[in-house]
């Protein structure tokens, strides 16, 4: 967030040149107490920050793993553990990619989703089964459809982006501006395909795409769980480059980062995680935004391993949790995508307003 | 040395650099001054790979920077820029921290933790240097993005207008810092300056630019003179003597 400029010197402020003309550089200077303590003080409360949002998350999946069991456990069980587990994936998944695609663009209002990315995989998938026709797709293993829908989402998403992205001086309202045409642009274009597509094509698309919290596809998890495995060990791997990224792509290639090598990468891995959730529950707009932007809130650091661990702690929680709500009290009237759009599309419009303020 | 071989950078038809050559020396202070619009920063910016040219060559220490692993450039090259803002919510010592990213590449080691507090220490930012950035001052925080390309220790020190917003004190402080670096640590320093009495008192060697192009290159007794300083900026200067520096009055 812009920062008031200010010229003023605070009374704290001493001339650096008497440093510099009187004090030789040394130790032997009088050190000023630079307060280890205090250097102590993060590292703690990022500690409770996350047994906080663990036991917050433990509580949540044990409330959603036995509410309302009535004693069919053999039945409930498996089936619990089964939707928890693809909760999980699809909110770390969406809580990862967030997190570097607003560090990749500096800003904190953007996600994927807003961007258009998982309009543009229900696009690539919708393209790949109009073009091959239903015989075809339907011959093809669905675990072979899921990775080349995936890779040609992967590539057509860098491609992209990498030239909407540009050399990172786009402004944050042409970048909305452009994410929601694109978004729309690749809604129109599947409605398009999907009007013009034989009732065959279109069964076995809907098959494909449609999956969503209540009707996860489960099928996908393993190749969607270690896909996402692949994602988290090469983002947290790249975390030290994140946080240089952080500093601007000015500061970045100061630094020595390879910049457009980086941001190509980690765009990839972005699209690749995109897949993941899509794939598994259809597209859900604001559940990144919302994650990202609470983590900010609560780590206060620029650190990529905590602010990246903690999205995915807060965006599993908010979903187990959401649809936990949505079996017992809400009786699923409604989606847990209705639900989370609500709240996270309000959030969305206040930190936008918060951003044209500032 | 910086070789710079005729770089050329255009905006559609107005060409803001054009066709520069020149080398900038292994120590010393060089100021570049010159009109608005003259292509000084643009320049800085090519030099320091930030931009990128559309002919000519910029090398350092025989790198390549725009061809040459960004890394090893960064080992010898650092720009200090105009832009103050950050996104990233982070404390003085985090920022000094990273300037030593191209030499840990995020892991610091003991030579890294040395390097950042004589950089805090030398800056004068050690009791700043558990607070946020962006609770300082601008006095402060430039002091704190001065602490970062020391930290960085490279060889070349680019500086694009770093006395913006800077009162008198500081810019001062900020200009005997510079000189300090080039002096006792045999630094170079390559600033881009408005203020021609500051250029004048300050450096070894001043280079004058206009429309994109070098028109002035030497010592300040040679720069800073009447009918320089009228060819560079088109108006009327009148030069003293004070206290043994040459000093431009323009205010008339």
């Amino acid at each position: 967030m812009p920062r008031p400029e200010r010229t003023s010197s605070s009374p704290a402020e001493t001339s650096p040149r008497e440093t510099v003309a009187t004090v030789p550089v040394g130790p032997e200077r009088a050190h000023r107490p630079s307060a280890p303590s205090e250097h102590a003080h993060p590292s703690r409360r990022t500690a409770l920050l996350f047994a906080g949002l663990a036991l917050a998350l433990g509580g949540a999946i044990a409330l959603f793993l036995t509410w309302g069991v009535d004693g069919h456990w053999d039945f409930a069980l498996p089936r619990r553990l089964e939707q928890v587990a693809a909760l999980a994936v699809v909110g770390i998944a969406i809580a990862v990619s967030t997190v570097v695609f607003q560090t990749l663009t500096q800003n904190r209002i953007l996600t994927p989703s807003i961007m258009g990315f998982d309009a543009l995989y229900v696009l690539v998938a919708t393209t790949l089964v109009f073009f091959l026709g239903a015989a075809t797709a339907e011959a093809i293993d669905p675990l072979a459809m899921f990775a080349l829908n995936a890779g040609l989402m992967m590539g057509a998403a860098t491609a992209l982006f990498r030239w909407v992205l540009g050399d990172g001086t786009r402004g944050l309202y042409t970048m909305v501006l452009v994410g929601v045409i694109a978004g729309t642009f690749f809604s129109s274009l599947t409605s398009f395909m999907f009007r013009v597509m034989n009732p065959n094509e279109f069964d076995t698309l809907m098959d494909q795409l449609f999956a969503s919290f209540n009707a996860i596809d489960t099928g996908l998890l393993g190749i969607a769980a270690v896909l996402l495995g692949a994602g988290i060990v090469a983002v947290y791997w790249m975390a030290p480059r994140l946080d240089v990224l952080g500093l601007g792509r000015e500061r970045a290639i100061t630094l020595g980062l390879p910049y457009q090598r980086t941001v190509t990468t980690l765009l990839l891995i972005v699209a690749a995680l995109v897949s993941v959730s899509t794939a598994l529950v259809g597209p859900i707009t604001f559940l990144g935004l919302l994650a990202a932007n609470v983590a900010y809130q609560l780590t206060r650091t620029h650190r990529h391993v905590i602010n990246l661990t903690a999205a995915a702690l807060i965006s599993v929680l908010a979903l187990v949790l959401g649809q936990a709500l949505l079996a017992h009290v809400l009786h699923f009237n409604g989606t847990l995508s209705a639900i989370i759009n609500v709240v996270g599309g309000i959030y969305f419009i206040v930190l936008l307003l918060r951003e044209a303020h500032a | 040395m910086i070789a710079i071989d005729s770089v050329t950078k255009s905006y559609g038809d107005a060409t803001v650099v054009d066709a520069v050559s020149l080398t900038l020396p292994d120590s010393g202070v060089t100021s570049i001054i010159g009109p608005n619009g003259a292509g000084k920063s643009t320049l800085l910016s090519i030099v320091s790979r930030i931009l990128g040219a559309d002919a000519g060559v910029v090398s350092v220490e025989g790198l390549d920077v725009f061809s040459a692993p960004s890394r090893e450039v960064a080992k010898r090259l650092s720009i200090l820029r105009q832009d103050q803002h950050l996104t990233a919510r982070i404390t003085v010592r985090e920022l000094v921290e990273f300037g030593r990213f191209p030499h840990s590449h995020g892991r610091l080691t003991p030579e890294c933790r040395e390097a950042v507090a004589s950089a805090i220490e030398y800056c004068d930012l050690a009791e700043l240097a558990d607070r946020p950035i962006h609770q300082l001052s601008g006095g402060q925080r430039q002091r704190a993005f001065v602490a970062m390309v020391l930290a960085q220790d490279t060889r070349y020190v680019l500086l694009d207008e770093p006395l913006n917003n800077l009162d008198m004190v500081h810019a001062t402080g900020l200009m005997r810092l510079l000189r300090s670096l080039a002096d006792d640590h045999g630094k170079s320093i390559v600033l881009v300056l408005h203020d021609i009495n500051y250029a004048s008192v300050y450096s070894d060697r001043i280079i004058a630019m206009r429309g994109g192009a070098v028109v002035q290159d030497g010592p300040p007794t040679e720069v800073i003179t009447e009918a320089a300083l009228e060819d560079v900026y088109g108006m009327e200067f009148r030069v003293h003597e004070v206290d043994g520096e040459r000093i431009a009055a323009y205010y008339r």
